[in-house]
């Protein structure tokens, strides 16, 4: 506003999910903790609440209940996992994507604005469960011997080729799965962010510490784009939700399968 | 967003790499997932199944009632139907009795009447045999007399003599009786 030397633009990076602890002193109480936290008790709450009274003619809340429910549990688990076993994994996969789904939208609501899986331990510790699930369940049902071949060894493919197979099919089926499934979720919500935080940011400064009426104008347009990013934003959250879910029951699935 | 401009305003220094979890972050992670698992395991994935295996029930059950009344009319209009049938065939079966009855009854009115007819002819004909039989009888005594005295006067002698006199008189009414029969049975066949 303020004609003058222009401060310099420091270009948000990695350094902004930083935050410090809420209260100081108690380091690991940051912003993630409490939002992840708060997530949890808006899901048991809603979803208890839901189930609570449930009955034959659902109330409306159990009927908001029931959709949030049978989304999981018919069209991700059952349809990934077979319907002979996919009732043991629904309470692991519902709570799993209404707890990624939640974290994520959170970076979309105001005040809260962050997402908790831009931080990468939420990640890792999702895509170690699925993997620790996944890998048990198939040990459990083949044998470990059994499991592996069943992994490694695709039906059809000839026995030269078998050397060739083995190792890229225990890295793609054993290895690489849970890294890519953290890293898709953190890089798509860390991206998502710095994206916003560039576009905010850039517009701010733009428009308050540029002095030039010009560039100002276009600071007013880069808040506009920041507005439509937040949209697109919104619909990459959910839909990461729903990729690391039905990843999960795939893999379960693919690892109780009986045949390739 | 305030609280994520705050950082940068102390000047960016060394971030850490942001591939590098945070201890508290991985606990606390594990926690709400399992947490999370659990809450649905015990609480919300059995209600909302029980909710969904009741629903299954009162529609199969309220499935079964309809099917159940539905036969149920359909036995109630086949025994109605049967009923009916019955009842008609029942008509029918009185209708032919009485048409039978009927003309059983005029049957044996005619026999009776034809009955009655012959027993009147009967009757009427005996009466008549007995009649000519006396007419016969009477005119028997009165011809003999008138006869003898016709012969007593024509002869002119006296035949007083009772024995002789009859005797004649017998005779003579043989020969007319036996003359008169075999006319007679002419006379019938004719």
């Amino acid at each position: 506003m303020t004609a003058g030397v222009p401060t310099e633009f420091i270009p948000p990076g990695p350094q902004n999910f930083e935050t410090p602890p809420i209260i100081h002193g108690v380091d690991w109480f940051t912003k993630p903790v409490l939002v992840s936290a708060l997530s949890v008790v808006v899901i048991i709450w809603f979803f208890w609440g839901a189930s609570r009274k449930a009955a034959i003619v659902p109330s409306k809340l159990q009927f908001a209940g029931e959709l949030g429910y049978n989304f999981v549990r018919n069209s991700i688990a059952r349809d990934a996992i077979g319907s002979a076993d996919y009732m043991r994994f629904v309470p692991y996969l519902t709570g799993l994507f209404f707890f990624i789904l939640l974290n994520n939208i959170a970076a979309t609501i105001p005040l809260i604005q962050f997402p908790t899986f831009s931080h990468i331990g939420w990640a890792y510790v999702a895509a170690i469960m699925s993997w620790v699930i996944y890998n048990a369940v198939g040990i459990r049902k083949k044998g470990l011997w059994g499991y592996f071949k069943h992994q490694t060894m695709p039906a059809g493919v000839p026995v030269w080729l078998m050397p060739l197979m083995i190792p890229i099919e225990f890295i793609s089926n054993i290895l690489v799965r849970p890294i890519s499934l953290s890293l898709r979720l953190f890089a798509n919500m860390f991206a998502g962010h710095i994206l916003l935080l560039v576009f905010v940011l850039g517009g701010e400064y733009m428009v308050f510490e540029s002095g030039s009426i010009a560039i100002g104008g276009v600071g007013i347009i880069t808040f506009l784009m920041a507005l439509a990013i937040a949209g697109l934003e919104l619909f990459v959250q959910a839909i990461q939700a729903y990729i690391f879910v039905v990843l999960t029951a795939q893999y379960i699935g693919s690892a109780i399968a009986d045949e390739h | 967003m305030l609280t994520l401009v705050l950082p940068l305003t102390e000047a960016a220094d060394e971030a850490p790499s942001p591939l590098l979890p945070h201890t508290a972050e991985i606990i606390f992670g594990f926690v709400f997932l399992v947490l999370l698992a659990i809450a649905f395991a015990k609480v919300v994935v059995p209600k909302f199944e029980k909710a969904y295996a009741d629903r299954t029930a009162a529609i199969e059950g309220g499935m079964n009632e309809a099917k159940a009344a539905q036969a149920e009319a359909k036995a109630a209009l086949e025994k109605y139907n049967a009923q009916l049938a019955e009842a008609r065939q029942e008509a029918a079966k009185i209708r032919e009795d009485a048409r039978e009855q009927g003309a059983q009854i005029i049957a044996e009115m005619r026999e009776q009447a034809n009955a009655e007819a012959e027993r009147i002819v009967t009757h009427a004909r005996a009466q008549i045999d007995a009649e000519r039989t006396q007419a016969v009888a009477s005119l028997r005594g009165e011809v003999g007399t008138m006869a003898t005295t016709l012969a007593g006067r024509i002869v002119g002698e006296s035949l007083e003599d009772e024995a002789r006199q009859r005797r004649t008189v017998e005779r003579f009414l043989a020969e007319l009786e036996e003359s008169e029969s075999a006319r007679q049975a002419v006379g019938t066949d004719g």
